[in-house]
């Protein structure tokens, strides 16, 4: 049977298994929006900014073991997809994006919409492809699914002219597919995975370090059990939060930039740090030279070689996807006969439990006159007994819910932790809910990134997503500020939010429900009505203290030792 | 330190930006990039010069190999290996000056390819250090126009890069 280019399309998606896709449409997507028109197993959300659309994709893949999908046009279409295309590269985000080009013999001449989309997004995709020919298209897009969801995933980019989108040629989705130069990695080597657990066996202060490779693996399970058999302090970073229970007593919480005392001191002054999907990433263990300073054995296994031995020497790499990996950790582990050895453990649990109390754990002080932002999220994960997909924008609040909210399952928590984007947090949350329907899902912003992608309160009101936004407004660029009044002499150049529009009225002039909350007191019970509204959306406006920090904070440049803790309380 | 990566790649549109963009997106030297297909046209042989330490040198093969279209990396300078590049010089050369530049190409191995009243062109093809002595062996006033082709390298003996 013959189909135009976009029909095969479309039947791609279908065999992929695709449910829903986030997209606007435009002209040279035209042919595909017919033939998507034409059919109702794929389903489409209309979003109102294509940087939305990616990252509805992005939240729902994020969530869910599935592979997000992006639909946009040309030109601004594109350009418009790009931060969000850049965010899910940063996280290593299984994506899809189809973006339709000007017709195949109008390339190069400047047309109308026109822009180099295989150019302008080389450097934030895994792969991308531009379709030259209607044969190809069926390949091509089962390679792009490939590729986003194997090995490292990533998102996969595949740009269609419009007059190859039209074409017609006989159509059968390929079997199977194999890149020749591309083979992804499986099982880890076993004599460095003997070498490992000798290690740790051997370690006298023994330390976890998971990040966010460890949900992308689905590994948490074996991630939990390992950690346990091992009796070892575990930290998850940002990304990894939820990897391993939050609430457990071997967690001794986040690392790095707002992290907790115990787990940078544990991270600086352990003797063998074994890191699971995690790359040492700048936030996470500051100053380089300074981490480097303390002699320690670092064992690192990652599904990327080149993520091993980028930012620190490593004495055991492991290449390997982890879920395989940590199988054969644990193998290795309860087949071996020599056991932890017990009094240094005790030792260095004593250690790390002096850091808790020196560190004070994660503490502010509560008022009863003024919103504190902590106390919300406290509050927050009290009424949603700690079980809510909960997304978040970029800034104070993504670390204050970082920090207070207990993550005790992966893909709970959806954040955009390498690229930072403000804006990510509303049209994650519908990705999310989509793809959990059913489950509370909150968002959690700031005034600030709120306004970046506000507009999709009017998606939220077309496909009935009762999220439930949870907006810290400190009427501040609070991060920013925090950082000038640290940093920069309390010269607060232009992060003060002025002339902010009244949120309530907002959220009602889209048709949905908004709450301002002044008062202390008026916190539990607005979520609870909130939350207790399980078909609308809720906006929360909580008016909360401009001058709140976060706290611990290890400065910019400065090493894990060198972290400052909260103000005298 | 200098090294010579040699790689073998899919030959398609925009394979070579891939490795190029990489380069510079992560700030990697390059001296010097020759790029071509192999009797097996579906695939591009490229030789890349560049240098940094130990580490950089260690991430620039393997952000190499994470390319999709990169099918395999051999970093040769880890072995025994040979490397020619080709240069083209045009010098101005009238009467006795052409026959003293002639000489000197001779010495060097070079051929006179292209010679008109007032210039004359010589093809060399050698290491891309004993390109550079030549130049340094002609009056440097008399060159009119360089063109080389960056390195090409190649395992010796058994050392094979093949798919
Ligand atoms: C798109 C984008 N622009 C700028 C920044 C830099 N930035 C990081 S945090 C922040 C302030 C965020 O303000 P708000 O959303 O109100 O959150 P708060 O810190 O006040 O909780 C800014 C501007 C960013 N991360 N993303
Ligand atoms: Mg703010």
């Amino acid at each position: 049977m013959e189909l135009t280019g976009a029909e095969i399309a479309i039947r791609c998606l279908q065999e992929e298994g695709v449910e829903y896709i986030f997209g606007y449409p435009g002209g040279a997507v035209l042919h595909i929006y017919d033939a998507l028109f034409q059919q109702d197993k794929v389903k489409h959300i209309l979003v109102r900014h294509e940087q939305a659309a990616v990252h509805a994709a992005d939240g729902y893949a994020r969530s869910s073991e599935n592979v997000g999908v992006a639909l946009v046009t040309s030109g601004p279409g594109i350009t418009n997809a790009v931060t969000g295309i850049a965010t899910a590269y940063m996280d290593s985000i299984p994506m899809v994006i189809i973006s339709g080009q000007v017709p195949s013999y109008a390339i190069g001449e400047d047309a109308f919409q026109e822009v180099d989309a295989v150019g302008i997004t080389r450097p934030c995709v895994k792969h991308n492809f531009l379709v030259k020919d209607v044969k190809d298209i069926a390949l091509t897009i089962k390679k792009a699914f490939y590729l986003a969801k194997s090995g490292r995933p990533g998102p996969v980019l595949v740009d269609i002219p419009k007059d190859i989108s039209n074409q017609k040629t006989a159509y059968a989705y390929p079997a199977s597919v194999n890149i020749r130069s591309y083979n992804p990695v499986g099982k880890g080597d076993s004599a460095q995975i003997k070498r490992a657990v000798q290690m740790l066996l051997e370690a006298k202060r023994p330390m976890v370090y998971a990040g966010g490779g460890v949900v992308l693996a689905g590994a948490s399970a074996q991630l939990t059990e390992f950690v346990r058999l091992l009796g070892a302090p575990c930290t998850n970073t940002l990304m990894g939060l939820g990897g391993y229970p939050a609430t457990d007593k071997l967690f001794v919480g986040m690392p790095g930039m707002h992290g907790t005392y115990e787990a940078c001191m544990a991270m600086q002054y352990c003797d063998v740090l074994i890191a699971i999907g995690a790359r040492f990433d700048d936030r996470v263990i500051g100053n380089v030279e300074h981490f480097a300073q303390v002699p320690r054995k670092i064992i690192h296994i990652d599904i990327d070689p080149s993520s091993i031995a980028k930012r620190v020497k490593v004495d055991v790499p492991v290449v390997g996807d982890l879920k395989l990996v940590l199988g054969q950790l644990l193998g290795e582990l309860r087949s071996s006969k020599q056991k932890p050895n017990a009094s240094d453990m005790a030792t260095w649990w004593k250690q790390v439990d002096e850091w808790r109390v020196k560190g004070g754990g994660l503490r502010y002080k509560n008022s009863t006159e003024i919103i504190k932002p902590q106390y919300v999220i406290e509050k927050l994960y009290e009424i949603t007994a700690g079980d809510a997909f909960i997304t978040s924008d970029v800034g104070q609040h993504q670390m204050w819910a970082a920090q207070y909210y207990k993550f005790n399952k992966p893909r709970r928590w959806i954040n955009s932790g390498g690229l930072g984007t403000m804006g990510f947090g509303l049209p994650a949350a519908m990705g999310v809910q989509l793809i959990n329907p059913g489950a509370t899902v909150a968002c959690v912003t700031g005034e600030g990134s709120i306004q970046m992608n506000i507009q999709e309160l009017s998606t939220c009101k077309q496909f009935h997503l009762p999220i439930k936004v949870v907006s810290l407004n400190n009427r501040y660029l609070g991060m920013v500020r925090q950082w000038q009044e640290f940093f920069h002499g309390n010269r607060y150049s232009e992060s003060y939010m002025d002339a902010l529009p009244d949120f309530v009225k907002l959220a009602e002039a889209y048709g949905h429900i908004g709450i301002r909350i002044d008062k202390p007191s008026d916190v539990e019970p607005a979520l609870k009505e909130a939350f207790a509204r399980k078909k609308d959306l809720v906006f929360m406006d909580f008016q909360t203290d401009p001058t709140e920090n976060v706290f611990p904070m290890v400065p910019g440049g400065k090493g894990l030792s060198e972290v400052i803790l909260a103000e005298d309380l | 330190m200098r090294h010579i990566i040699s790689l073998l790649m899919e030959n398609e549109a925009g394979a070579l930006s891939r490795v190029a963009g990489l380069f510079s997106a992560r700030g990697y030297n390059i001296e010097s990039l020759a790029v071509a297909p192999t009797e097996d046209p579906t695939l591009s042989r490229m030789t890349i010069v560049t240098s940094g330490s130990d580490a950089v040198i260690e991430q620039i093969n393997k952000q190499l190999n994470k390319l999709i279209d990169v099918a395999a990396v051999m970093d040769l300078s880890e072995g025994e290996h040979l490397e020619r590049e080709l240069m083209l010089v045009k010098v101005r050369a009238e009467g006795a000056m052409c026959d003293e530049i002639k000489r000197v190409a001779k010495g060097f191995h070079g051929r006179v390819i292209d010679e008109s009243n007032s210039t004359c062109t010589i093809e060399l093809t050698d290491t891309c250090a004993k390109l550079d002595e030549f130049l340094q062996a002609i009056d440097r006033k008399l060159i009119l126009e360089t063109v080389r082709t960056g390195a090409s390298g190649i395992g010796c003996g058994e050392r094979i890069l093949k798919l």
